[in-house]
């Protein structure tokens, strides 16, 4: 284990928590309820590093902020900082930080060849532009926009329901043959769907997730993940550090 | 290369995508056409090759993969050693591998939702019978200008999109600039001179001009 386990007793229940230890310098400007945000807290979690992180109010529209621009010119949630270095676009964050650490905390990459590496990236793809389109859009109509006081369009909800479950079928399918998407093991393609995932699985959409078996344990499995939970307690994961 | 397979539709703009490493990779492969307008792609014998009905589908050997960036990917570390390289100089310097993948996130979700509606508008449409929405149009074009701004002030620095030599970042950009450098859409690019610089350089190159045939 390359990372420090503490236990504490809570009414007799023996609750393990994942302490980072590991720290780089690492910063993150971003919200802990952004979607894209939680993308790149999930992975510096999952491998145990520890990072300053940076409230951007999204609410009073500080990402579109000069101020702001001058991290990300493109006006988004989250922008990550290592030394010089700032990136943008939360798929490519998380790549990196699974390339430079993939030595440590857990493996989210498939490198053992050519193939495999191949058969993880067409599913990160897939994800990106398959799954989220959908995803994204139920996620904004059914939980951002009753926080911002606007109404749930429901045609747009059914429109979206009705290609997020042809997405789903395939799915279905090929967790017949495979335990997580890419592989057997839980890679940064399964991590990738959380964020949409967890916010849907509060919504009405949660049944398109529950009528499906293998759908159903794949989520079930991924959204338990020690680290997934820390990355939406965001007392623990942004306010608290 | 035998074994390499392509299927496909060579006037798609995520075809082209893949054409367009092969050629620049000089390597071997065939096309196999898919027939779009008749809905080939949404039919059981398509679906074998890729689930989700889109073109294009690839083969090499044994390997069958899709999503257009996906097999760029593969190609261009699978074939690193020969053609041209599309991947930064030092290969094995994270931070700049970083820059190029952040690149192609840019191009995925920032450029190409706009720039396909637009090709679509100005020209797929036609193809279909159907007619332009110059209100869509307008909307598409006001946001794409927006993203042409960023993309001048990264050109005044760097002269390809992730350092000073040319990437897959660059690359895939291509198909959907071709398309748009024959449209009104055009003058967005040639009016920031360092836009109009980079695609006169990547639409130049052997390669792009193959896939135009």
């Amino acid at each position: 284990m390359s990372y420090t386990n503490s236990v504490s007793m809570d009414d007799g229940n023996m609750v393990f928590n994942l302490m980072p230890n590991a720290d780089f310098g690492y910063k993150v400007h971003g919200d802990p309820f952004s979607t894209n945000t939680r993308r790149v807290l999930a992975v510096l979690l999952e491998k145990g590093i520890s990072y300053e992180p940076i409230t951007v109010d999204l609410k009073t529209g500080e990402h579109k902020r000069e101020s702001y621009l001058s991290l990300n010119p493109f006006g988004q949630v989250p922008v990550f900082e290592d030394g010089n270095i700032k990136l943008c676009e939360s798929r490519a964050i998380t790549q990196y930080i699974a390339y430079v650490h993939s030595s440590r905390g857990t493996q989210l990459l498939n490198l053992q060849s050519h193939k495999t590496m191949a058969t993880l990236t067409m599913w990160m793809e897939f994800e990106a532009h398959q799954f989220d389109p959908f995803a994204s859009v139920l996620t904004w109509e059914q939980v951002i926009k009753p926080i911002y006081g606007l109404e749930t369009d429901q045609t747009v909800v059914e429109e979206n329901e009705t290609g997020l479950e042809n997405v789903l079928n395939v799915y279905e399918k090929r967790l017949q043959e495979s335990r997580f998407l890419a592989c057997n093991t839980f890679t940064l393609v399964d991590l990738h769907h959380l964020p949409n995932i967890q916010y849907l699985l509060g919504t009405p959409t949660k049944k398109l997730f529950e009528n499906r078996p293998k759908v159903r344990t794949w989520v079930d499995d991924i959204t338990g993940r020690e680290a997934w939970k820390l990355a939406c307690d965001h007392d623990k994961s942004w306010f608290g550090k | 290369m035998a074994g390499i397979k392509v299927f496909g539709h060579a006037a798609s703009i995520s075809t082209r995508r893949v054409l367009l490493t092969l050629h620049e990779k000089n390597l071997d492969f065939e096309l196999v056409h898919v027939d779009l307008k008749d809905g080939e792609h949404k039919k059981e014998s398509f679906l074998s090759h890729n689930p989700f009905g889109k073109v294009p589908a690839f083969e090499d050997g044994d390997l069958k993969l899709f999503e257009s960036r996906a097999i760029t990917q593969y190609i261009a570390h699978r074939y690193e050693g020969q053609g041209t390289n599309l991947l930064q100089p030092d290969s094995k310097n994270l931070a700049h591998y970083a820059i190029m993948a952040m690149g192609m996130q840019v191009e995925a979700h920032q450029f190409d939702p706009l720039a396909s509606k637009l090709a679509w508008e100005h020209v797929f449409k036609l193809i279909y019978g159907l007619t332009t929405d110059q209100a869509v149009v307008a909307e598409e074009e006001a946001k794409l200008a927006k993203v042409l701004d960023v993309y001048e002030a990264r050109l005044k620095e760097f002269k390809y999109l992730a350092g000073d030599t040319f990437t897959l970042t660059d690359l895939h950009h291509i198909p959907a600039v071709q398309y748009l450098l024959e449209t009104p859409t055009k003058k967005l690019f040639t009016e920031r001179p360092h836009v109009n610089k980079w695609v006169a350089e990547i639409t130049k190159r052997p390669a792009s001009q193959k896939i135009l045939q």
